[in-house]
């Protein structure tokens, strides 16, 4: 892509100035504990110092979207016996997502390839892809939690952002990722990031070196088949869980959903909301038949889909961006990393048996 | 944008007939309103579709119709809970909301030339119907049909009208079973899998096609191995809970698979190749 630029400290509340002007602009504030991406407001400051609680996965798959809308109309032959009228409620409008961090961007590369694959695509999910871009922060120092670089990811990695933005003395240095990242720093603002490209190699370097050593995953895929019916090390794994959700909610890779119809009189609207693998009602069949009957085998399928189907499905690439939102958020400390490695270490003990 | 069609929008249908089957299986007959997409639109046998009621929602169903009888689509439901309730509430005349056809088939192309088992229970005897119907329609492509179909009592059996022409025909062999007698009922009574063993359908060149409920299953796939049927030669189709019904909203899977795209029709030979997550 084009080269890299220099946008100075003093000049991003211009450029969030400009971006808003066109689009909407969704960016990283402090409400109470938690650090979420609201509509940008000038007013607000911005909180870059360290990762959203809240993924910015809402911009592209929102918590609750309507998928259509309908109506009950008199039919005028047959009075008794009303028409429906259907019509879909496709998204509008762009969006900029600014200061997320790498993780929370590339989380949208594991959906694109469930969601906008090409042979079967979700029209909502697709609109609102194409229409979102991502300006992302590369993070300066890794968090406790943090295992990006474990599944093929980094503190500086580009992978889902349209433009990365690393901090540098007095300002940052800015690097369209896409085209569409390309069209965002076209302005006046930005000037050629010349000498200060070393200073952002050098950052990325730091950042990097905050990370421990990469544990290999590639393992997993197969281990956690191996372990699939050994029920009794999923129990010892999800005894403390409580079934809360919180680690699906937060996962910015998670994208399970529900369907459902809200009624209004003669009209209403069919919705989808984020689901959650974790509750006991996600598989209940109405004969009463649970597939997945204990938090046992909810978090195996977890842990499961993530670190072994969905590779096996998708040409090994890892649904999980190492983010680590579900370890800090976890009421109870359950840790997916730990979950992971045990499956592996099992299949390596057997393999010795 | 996209310009593939929005899989989740349904279309719009009429029922134009139902019929109370049993207490609770209440059989939808729908032909979609519009022309041209119901001339555009064909299925395969084992195909389902899911029916919306709007303002309370969707649930999944078997066509149970062959795609060879097309005057409509029919849809038998059992009342399980919300959706269900609400279907049964409707009448010909009304209208639904159907998107269809989801999900794979019966495998009908590699078992012709064979003979065929049918083993129904309950309200699974809805997709074996689609099957039977078909092979029926096309009578010469298949060896001997045999039907075996049981309920809880008479009472339960749904497709009563069709039974006396299924009995009566000399190229179906049908048996009818009940779990406890019953004042007037003059066929088998008995569980499944026991009838089963009494007819002895040789395995040798056959298919058994067999759905019902889990503990039918489990007890009919014993039958069926003592009676020699290999894994290969057993096809059945699962129930998940579904919601998208296109391998997006991840409710169904059982490990690497869909049940609602790679489903619900597997042999036995491929569930065992799944991990165990009935
Ligand atoms: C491939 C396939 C083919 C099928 N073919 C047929 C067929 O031909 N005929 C037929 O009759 N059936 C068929 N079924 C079964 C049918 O889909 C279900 O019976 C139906 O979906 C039940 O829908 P419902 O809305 O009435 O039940 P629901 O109201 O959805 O629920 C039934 C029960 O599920 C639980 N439940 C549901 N939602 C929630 C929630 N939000 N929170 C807590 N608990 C909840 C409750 O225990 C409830 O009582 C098929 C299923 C599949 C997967
Ligand atoms: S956040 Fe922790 S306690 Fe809650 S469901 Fe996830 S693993 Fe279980
Ligand atoms: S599973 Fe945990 S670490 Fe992985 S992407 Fe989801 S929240 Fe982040
Ligand atoms: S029903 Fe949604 S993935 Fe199968």
């Amino acid at each position: 892509m084009d080269q890299a630029k220099f946008l100075p400290d003093a000049s991003l509340a211009a450029w969030l100035a400009e971006l808003s002007a066109a689009r909407l602009v969704l960016a990283p504030r402090r409400e109470g504990g938690a650090v979420v991406f609201k509509p940008y407001d000038p007013a607000v400051p911005l909180e870059l110092t360290r990762d959203a609680t809240v993924p910015p996965k809402g911009a592209v798959f929102p918590a609750c979207e309507e998928l259509m809308r309908y109506r009950r109309v008199k039919d005028p032959e047959k009075p008794g016996q009303p028409l429906l009228e259907v019509e879909e409620s496709l998204p509008e409008g762009g969006v900029v997502v600014f200061g997320s961090r790498p993780c929370g961007a590339r989380g949208f590369t594991v959906y694109d390839r469930v969601f906008d694959a090409g042979g079967l695509n979700d029209p909502y999910y697709a609109a609102r892809r194409k229409a979102t871009a991502f300006v992302t922060l590369a993070c300066r120092e890794a968090g406790s939690a943090c295992f990006c670089h474990w599944v093929g990811s980094g503190p500086a990695d580009p992978d889902g952002s349209d433009v990365l933005l690393t901090q540098v003395p007095g300002g940052y240095v800015v690097r369209a990722v896409t085209e569409k990242g390309a069209a965002l720093v076209g302005s006046g603002l930005f000037s050629p990031a010349d000498r200060r490209e070393g200073e952002e190699a050098a950052a990325h370097a730091k950042a990097r070196e905050s990370l421990d050593d990469p544990r290999d995953l590639a393992p997993a895929r197969q281990a956690l088949l191996d372990a699939f019916d050994d029920m009794e090390f999923w129990s010892q794994l999800s005894a403390k869980c409580l079934s809360c959700g919180a680690c699906t909610y937060l996962c910015p890779t998670c994208y399970c959903f529900n369907i459902t119809d809200e009624a209004q009189g003669n009209e209403g609207a069919r919705l989808r909301t984020w689901d959650n693998c974790m509750s006991f009602q996600f598989t209940l069949e109405a004969s009463g038949h649970n597939p997945r009957p204990t938090k046992a085998h909810r978090l195996k399928n977890r842990v499961g889909h993530k670190f072994s189907y969905y590779p096996g499905l998708h040409g090994g690439a890892i649904a999980c961006c190492g983010c680590g939102r579900c370890i800090r958020s976890c009421p109870v400390g359950v840790d997916i990393r730990q979950l992971v490695l045990a499956a592996v270490e099992r299949a390596r003990e057997k393999s010795h048996d | 944008m996209t310009s593939l069609p929005n899989p989740y929008l349904p279309d719009m249908a009429t029922i134009v007939e139902t019929v109370q089957e049993t207490p609770n299986i209440k059989t939808f007959r729908v032909r979609l309103d519009s022309e041209a997409r119901r001339k555009a639109f064909t299925f395969q046998p084992g195909q389902v579709g899911q029916l919306s009621v709007f303002g309370t929602g969707e649930s999944t169903f078997v066509i149970n119709s062959p795609p060879t009888r097309m005057d409509y689509l029919q849809f038998s439901v059992m009342r399980a809970g919300e959706v269900t309730a609400a279907l049964h509430r409707l009448n010909a005349g009304d209208r639904i909301g159907v998107r269809a056809p989801l999900g794979n088939w019966f495998p009908y192309e590699s078992m012709k030339g064979k003979d065929i088992v049918f083993i129904g229970g309950g309200i699974g005897m809805a997709p074996l119907r689609t099957l039977l119907l078909f092979m029926l329609d096309n009578r010469k492509d298949y060896g001997r049909i045999r039907l075996l179909y049981g309920a809880r009592s008479p009472e339960d059996m749904a497709f009563k009208a069709e039974l006396p022409e299924w009995l009566g025909r000399d190229d179906l062999e049908t048996v009818l079973t009940i779990d406890r007698e019953a004042p007037g009922w003059e066929h088998r009574v008995g569980l499944i899998p026991n009838v089963l063993r009494e007819m002895a359908p040789p395995a040798g060149n056959a298919v058994a096609v067999t759905c019902g409920p889990p503990i039918m299953i489990k007890f009919t796939l014993q039958a069926l191995k003592d009676l020699g049927f290999a894994d290969g030669q057993i096809v059945t189709t699962l129930e998940k809970r579904m919601k998208c019904g296109v391998g997006l909203c991840g409710r169904c899977n059982i490990g690497e698979k869909y049940v609602c795209v790679d489903g619900p029709v597997f042999t036995y030979e491929q569930l065992k190749e799944l991990p165990n997550e009935l």
